[in-house]
């Protein structure tokens, strides 16, 4: 049922930072990372300082109240700078919505249009999905899987080669998306048992790798 | 809005999900769970990670704690559970305002259930709703049968009392306000241990959100019953576990033997 659990803690990030400015609650992510140990900092309009570790954007609820809250606590920028840096990033949900252009559910507001693309509603069976559902892995690093789903919308990335895990709801359907130091879920990885915590500690070990990676680079 | 779906098209390979439902006051577990091998048997975080362990797709607590005291030791079991689990835990029971559903989310709950108080102030589903997001909002249904209209009532205060409102109806109401997602518990069932409500189950799958049935599970074959016939999405149980009658596992084979798209 589940993906063997065999990533060594010793070579996964160890702190990271929590964007908890996005609207609903990161209780369960941040129960998960303490179960990973690994340090978090919960950022938000106090303290906007991103840039030096790893960034995880959970979101729940509306994309145009996930951006609200993302402009109001003036963290567009800071995540947009980071993200350019090379920083790794994952979104999670709405998380990971909000790095397209725009989306079906609120007109007329722009995401962070960090990928191009647009974020569309299901057209058939029960909405929201809820519940769990296969995802199938395009790339040989990632395993595949049964995660847990609550959406309503799903991305349509305009680069097919952002495509990482396909799942089929009525129709196929953008699961996750990876393009150069960004990954993105529309699940929870943190709701979605041990294959999702083996997806988190994959995560954790890139973006250890890119750790290094950056310190030489500016060294 | 619609609050009604027409049968979909397409392939979904979206599973039906097993949710044991645990009874929780002060803390601990009651209505007797009964774990063979299991040292402690009202260890709410034990028998939740054995459920979880068997293939429970998600864990329900149901806090029938009378007072408010112990509400804050249910926050902090949920806080120790959800540090643990890696599936969904929903909570329900008692919840009354959106300063209990703030702080149960806060604690680590995922998905939070309203029943008389959304009944009595139906605004409390909006407010949730929008400042949560539907996904987090569970509106449960204690629905009876009335037998001159051969409609169903719903029932508030934990089925004391009956209300004036069509339970159907009420279902659309709280889709329109933003439930994500409704637990509807048969209360001509609930406890007969001679299978989910079909009929009831039936009716109320057409909604256009998920429909967790509830009450009446004995067996695996009632289970391939709720999905097959009644076409639920959801099935909560609580007995038939905790005397660990049938595994979780178990009845997911029997699932699965039988056609319905389980996660194992």
């Amino acid at each position: 049922m589940n993906a063997p659990n065999n990533i060594d803690k010793l070579n996964i990030a160890t702190a990271v930072d929590v964007i908890d400015a996005a609207g609903g609650n990161v209780g369960s992510l941040c129960r998960a990372l303490e179960r990973l140990g690994v340090e978090y900092r919960r950022v938000n309009a106090s303290n906007r300082k991103l840039g030096d570790r790893p960034i995880i954007l959970p979101g729940v609820g509306a994309f145009g109240a996930v951006m609200d809250n993302l402009v109001n606590s003036q963290l567009v920028d800071p995540i947009k700078e980071a993200i350019a840096k090379g920083v790794p990033f994952l979104g999670i949900c709405v998380g990971l919505q909000v790095l397209f252009e725009s989306s079906e559910e609120t007109p007329g507001v722009a995401g962070l249009s960090i990928l191009p693309g647009k974020v569309v509603r299901f057209t058939e069976g029960k909405i929201p999905q809820i519940g769990w559902n296969s995802v199938e892995s395009t790339s040989s690093e990632w395993p595949s899987g049964f995660v847990y789903f609550v959406n309503s919308y799903f991305a349509e990335p305009a680069q097919p080669d952002a495509v990482l895990f396909k799942s089929e709801y009525f129709q196929t359907f953008c699961a996750a998306v990876q393009k150069e130091n960004i990954t993105a879920f529309q699940f929870h990885p943190e709701k979605s048992g041990d294959y999702g915590m083996t997806l988190l500690e994959t995560w954790l070990a890139k973006a250890k790798i890119n750790e290094a990676k950056l310190l030489v680079e500016r060294s | 809005m619609e609050t009604t779906i027409n049968v979909p098209k397409g392939v979904s390979n979206l599973c039906k999900r097993i949710i044991p439902c645990l009874d929780i006051a002060s803390g601990r577990t009651v209505k007797g769970v009964n774990f063979k091998g299991l040292v402690d048997a009202g260890d709410p975080i034990a028998q939740s990670l054995e459920y979880e362990r068997q293939g429970a797709d998600e864990i329900m607590f149901l806090d029938i704690t009378a007072s408010n005291e112990n509400r804050k030791t249910t926050l902090d079991l949920v806080c120790e559970v959800a540090g643990q689990l890696t599936i969904p835990l929903t909570v329900g029971g008692g919840v009354s305002t959106a300063k209990d559903v703030i702080n149960l989310l806060e604690a680590g709950a995922d998905k939070v259930s309203m029943n008389t108080a959304a009944v009595r102030n139906p605004g409390l589903i909006d407010e949730v709703a929008k400042g949560f997001g539907s996904q987090c909002c569970v509106v449960a249904i204690d629905a009876r049968m009335d037998k001159v209209t051969g409609r169903w009532k719903v029932l508030i205060g934990g089925g004391r009392e009956e209300t004036a409102l069509d339970a159907l109806e009420w279902a659309k109401e709280c889709i329109t306000r933003g439930a994500g997602e409704i637990l509807l518990t048969s209360w001509d069932k609930d406890g007969t241990r001679d299978g989910f409500d079909i009929p009831l189950t039936k009716a109320f799958s057409q909604l256009s959100i998920p429909i967790i049935a509830s009450g009446g599970a004995a067996g695996a074959d009632y289970f391939v019953e709720v999905f097959n016939e009644g076409k639920a999405d959801a099935a909560l149980a609580a007995s038939i576990f905790h005397f660990s009658e049938w595994t979780v596992r178990q009845v997911k084979d029997v699932l699965k033997e039988q056609g319905v798209k389980v996660r194992l």
